[in-house]
């Protein structure tokens, strides 16, 4: 449905995404995920066609977006960065206006818009001008503007930005039922946005893709430890030795003291191997004062920091 | 064209959303009325000073109040229409709504069409509004209608071109202050272009004349409607929404 392949857009000396190559199938909700200035709004740009690329192709439902610019348009829902709403406008007349530039016949209007206000829960303020709405109700008719035609392709920038916790529950609820029959990019830099609503995750940092996987295959990759956090009441210094002769532990490291004066042990273990058992046995055959065993695996904000961490070092390496 | 008109009708409805047309309309109509009972009351007194004295050539309504009205009205016209077209595209930049249409799926023809012609109504409103004096003369004497025609269609022709300059200033920034200074220095330029003429040597005495907005405004007042005018006005509009296009499609 979405295809991506090497582009680069240039501004000048400065590269704002660097070969970015993805896709995404019909019915797929990707989530793009990237810190602030990582190009995300970039390549969406680019995707609506408001932006030239410099290199690259993409296409769209199998349009290219450089070529076939005004069938691209025609089969996507863009919400940019900033809804681009007419403060001096009434809600409803705006979304009128913004389905009928998107071609929606005169007589099927009416309905498209109350239904997509209905979707995004603004249809108590369809009278009100946009410029007195808060931030959140003016995201929300951004949204409704963006679905009131729809559209098989959504492009959403940052959809949540300036929600409250509910309407952010509300929208991501609708997000997700919009997969399936709508082919979804939505950026992001918060984690739980992805992991509450996307099928897939392209993770983007500095203007370069530095993973794409489903959810679970980032957690999975990034999980090439299990962590295992002991507390004892003992320190268990002699013990590093010991523990390294295991098989499975790649390392084991002492932490601070806490404040009960309690030793804290981190033992990684590798990928598929379950230690806790050998490792709790051989605390208490040394009398350790075994007081807890917590397992940690790392979580997707762990596997976030760490790709665009390692990113960063190779960067620095070159 | 059908992206065009509703493009067109958004803009002119947000004129009058806002106080900016009721100022522009109001400010205008006042001082034109003015004009016209200051122009008017003077015709009667050298009318009857004619009447009276027998002296020079008797004045006319065309002569005496209808030509200096309307040469009055493109000089005030000549200060509010780059108010009325800084907005059209620097406003939609600034607020970004200029995404919502250049994701949609039209060419940047039905955009840069839309703004020009809800500026250009809202002028022919404007412009429109006062055909209120010719209407008094025609109670109280009988005014040539061939002049008011000629003047009125002159108008038309200068508003267009006007409105077309102030786009192509509007599509290149998003400050509209900065949209409405260049459209006025613009268009007072091609307005005072033929004061070189007479310094210029034949042949480009002839081009700064020919370039000049308000010398070929002359022949509509008088009641002529001559091509070379029409085609003047006509060329120098569309080489504006041309322009106006390129940098729509470029940004």
């Amino acid at each position: 449905m979405i295809e991506v392949k090497e582009l680069t857009k240039t501004y000048g000396q400065r590269t704002a995404i660097d070969r970015v190559t993805f896709s995404v199938k019909k019915g797929e909700i990707l989530g793009f995920l990237g810190p602030n200035g990582a190009g995300k709004s970039t390549t969406m740009k680019i995707l609506s066609g408001f932006l030239p690329s410099t290199t690259g192709e993409a296409s769209i439902n199998g349009y290219d977006v450089r070529k076939n610019v005004v069938e691209v348009k025609a089969s996507i829902g863009y919400l940019p960065e900033n809804p681009p709403v007419y403060g001096s406008m009434p809600v409803q007349d705006y979304l009128e206006f913004a389905a009928r530039l998107h071609l929606v016949p005169k007589h099927k209007v009416k309905a498209a818009v109350a239904d997509a206000m209905a979707k995004c829960n603004i249809s108590d303020v369809k009278n009100r001008l946009i410029g007195n709405l808060s931030k959140g109700y003016r995201q929300r008719v951004g949204l409704a503007q963006a679905i009131a035609h729809n559209p098989p392709v959504l492009i959403l920038d940052e959809p949540t930005v300036g929600l409250d916790p509910k309407q952010i529950m509300e929208i991501r609820t609708l997000i997700q039922s919009l997969g399936g029959d709508h082919t979804v990019i939505l950026s992001t830099h918060i984690l739980p946005e992805v992991q509450a609503t996307c099928s897939r995750v392209v993770v983007i940092d500095k203007g370069r893709v530095v993973a794409a996987d489903t959810l679970a295959g980032i957690q999975k990759r990034m999980q090439t430890n299990l962590r295992l956090v002991l507390t004892l009441r003992k320190d268990p210094g002699f013990l590093l030795p010991k523990l390294k002769n295991i098989n499975g532990i790649t390392a084991a490291t002492i932490g601070d003291k806490n404040a009960a004066g309690e030793h804290t042990l981190t033992v990684e273990c590798a990928q598929g191997s379950d230690l806790r058992s050998d490792v709790a046995e051989l605390c208490v055959s040394q009398n350790l004062g075994l007081l807890g065993l917590a397992q940690e695996s790392l979580s997707l904000e762990d596997a976030f920091v760490k790709l665009i961490t390692t990113e960063e070092t190779a960067a620095e390496r070159h | 064209m059908n992206s065009t008109l509703l493009i067109a009708r958004k803009d002119l409805r947000s004129y009058f959303t806002s106080p900016i047309a009721y100022i522009i309309v109001a400010i205008f109509l006042l001082l034109v009325g003015w004009m016209f009972v200051n122009l008017f009351s003077f015709f009667v007194q050298s009318n009857s000073q004619y009447a009276s004295l027998n002296m020079g050539s008797k004045p006319t309504l065309s002569e005496n109040v209808l030509r200096p009205l309307f040469g009055n009205m493109n000089v005030i016209l000549l200060f509010i229409a780059p108010f009325i077209t800084m907005r059209l595209l620097a406003e939609e930049r600034k607020d970004h709504t200029v995404e919502l249409l250049l994701t949609a799926p039209l060419k940047p023809i039905s955009i840069v069409m839309g703004k020009f012609l809800a500026g250009f109504g809202l002028l022919l409103v404007i412009v429109g509004a006062t055909l209120v004096y010719p209407l008094i003369l025609q109670f109280i004497g009988k005014p040539d209608w061939g002049v008011i025609f000629g003047c009125y269609l002159g108008m038309i022709f200068i508003c267009a071109t006007y409105v077309a300059i102030g786009l192509f200033w509007s599509s290149r920034t998003e400050n509209q202050v900065v949209a409405a200074v260049l459209t006025f220095g613009t268009l007072l330029f091609f307005w005072l272009i033929s004061w070189a003429a007479h310094r210029a040597g034949p042949v480009w005495s002839d081009v700064l004349n020919h370039l000049s907005l308000i010398g070929h405004f002359s022949n509509f007042a008088q009641g002529i409607v001559d091509t070379t005018d029409v085609v003047y006005y006509l060329s120098f509009t569309g080489f504006a929404l041309f322009a106006t296009n390129l940098s729509v499609e470029a940004s």
